[in-house]
């Protein structure tokens, strides 16, 4: 069946991953309190990918389909991570001429 | 081997004429639907991009920003979400069980959870409107703290700006989907999902567990980090 992609994930899985998102939605919340500087938003975005990777990988099948479905979402991450680098750049090469940016 | 097994489960669903097999249309509706989902991406990838830019250069100007959010209801609307996500991918998981029943007592749980989402979220726009916190050009506190914050940060309103476009944004996605789970719903008490055929049951549940995943990025960015 794996050529099918109909894999059937067990149901304590789906119970395991749920418990997960929750334990690191609390980890979220605790973390954020503490202060990291400019590091909060690095954590937090750290955690977010690893709730992330649970979501797609379990919940929308991820780790079960064909490879080609993970190539195909990660060219939009790819893609996503152009986009904030060359508005970054540009962001940070201007020359500075009023207030407002 | 896999055309003459989902025929033998296929009671009921035919494939379109122009699929050679219902594993083909299967698929094809599948890969179709994650492209949907790359063109989602990068349609909030843009705000997102801007949002983290524009944080970076102002962080104290976001931080005033956030004060007026209640970390508390995004925190239930995070849970509220990620439940759903557990229910929506159960129902697929009963589909291919054939329970019909249990189907459908997930499908409903999952819409009722994009109920309650919508209701926060409404309290929450309506708590920041009766402060006149508006997006952009209509951004006219009048309430002490946020005239105090707006003269120390006179750009404050565009912390609004991506707060009101990126919830609302991914609100609008919580109507769509949730009007996908009420023809889901339909089609679930007509019986046409069993493990032969439940292609709409995943496809729809695709796009819901995307809705959550944005929202697990927006709830630290928009409520916590500030």
């Amino acid at each position: 069946m794996a050529s099918g992609g109909k894999h059937i994930i067990p149901f304590n899985v789906y119970i395991k991953v749920l418990l997960a998102l929750l334990a690191l939605t609390v980890v979220t919340v605790l973390v954020a309190q503490v202060h990291f500087g400019a590091f909060n938003t690095v954590i937090a975005m750290l955690i977010a990918s690893i709730k992330a990777g649970l979501v797609l990988a379990i919940f929308m099948h991820l780790k079960y389909d064909d490879k080609l479905y993970v190539v195909w979402f990660g060219s939009a991450v790819f893609f996503l991570v152009v986009l904030w680098l060359f508005c970054w750049t540009d962001f940070y090469t201007r020359v500075f001429q009023g207030p407002i940016l | 081997m896999s055309t003459v097994s989902s025929s033998q489960h296929n009671n009921g669903h035919h494939h379109a004429h122009h699929f050679e097999s219902a594993e083909a249309e299967y698929h094809a509706s599948k890969f179709g639907t994650w492209t949907f989902l790359v063109t989602e991406i990068l349609m909030f990838g843009g705000l997102f991009v801007g949002y983290i830019l524009y944080h970076e250069r102002y962080p104290q100007m976001f931080h005033a920003g956030s004060t007026f959010l209640d970390w508390r209801l995004g925190a239930l609307n995070t849970v509220v979400l990620l439940f759903s996500s557990l229910t929506m991918a159960l129902s697929i998981y009963y589909a291919q069980m054939n329970d019909k029943r249990k189907v459908l007592i997930n499908l409903y749980i999952t819409l009722a959870c994009g109920f309650v989402f919508m209701i926060v979220k409404a309290f929450e726009y309506t708590s920041k409107f009766s402060h006149g916190l508006f997006p952009g050009k209509y951004f006219n506190p009048h309430e002490p703290h946020a005239i105090q914050l707006h003269q120390q940060f006179p750009d404050l309103a565009q912390y609004f700006s991506f707060y009101f476009t990126m919830t609302g944004l991914h609100g609008s996605h919580v109507l769509v989907g949730m009007g996908l789970i009420g023809w889901l719903i339909y089609r679930a008490h007509k019986g046409e999902f069993h493990s032969g055929y439940y292609t709409p049951v995943e496809c729809v549940g695709l796009f819901w567990h995307l809705v959550d995943l944005i929202w697990i990025y927006l709830f630290p960015l928009l409520y916590l980090v500030g």
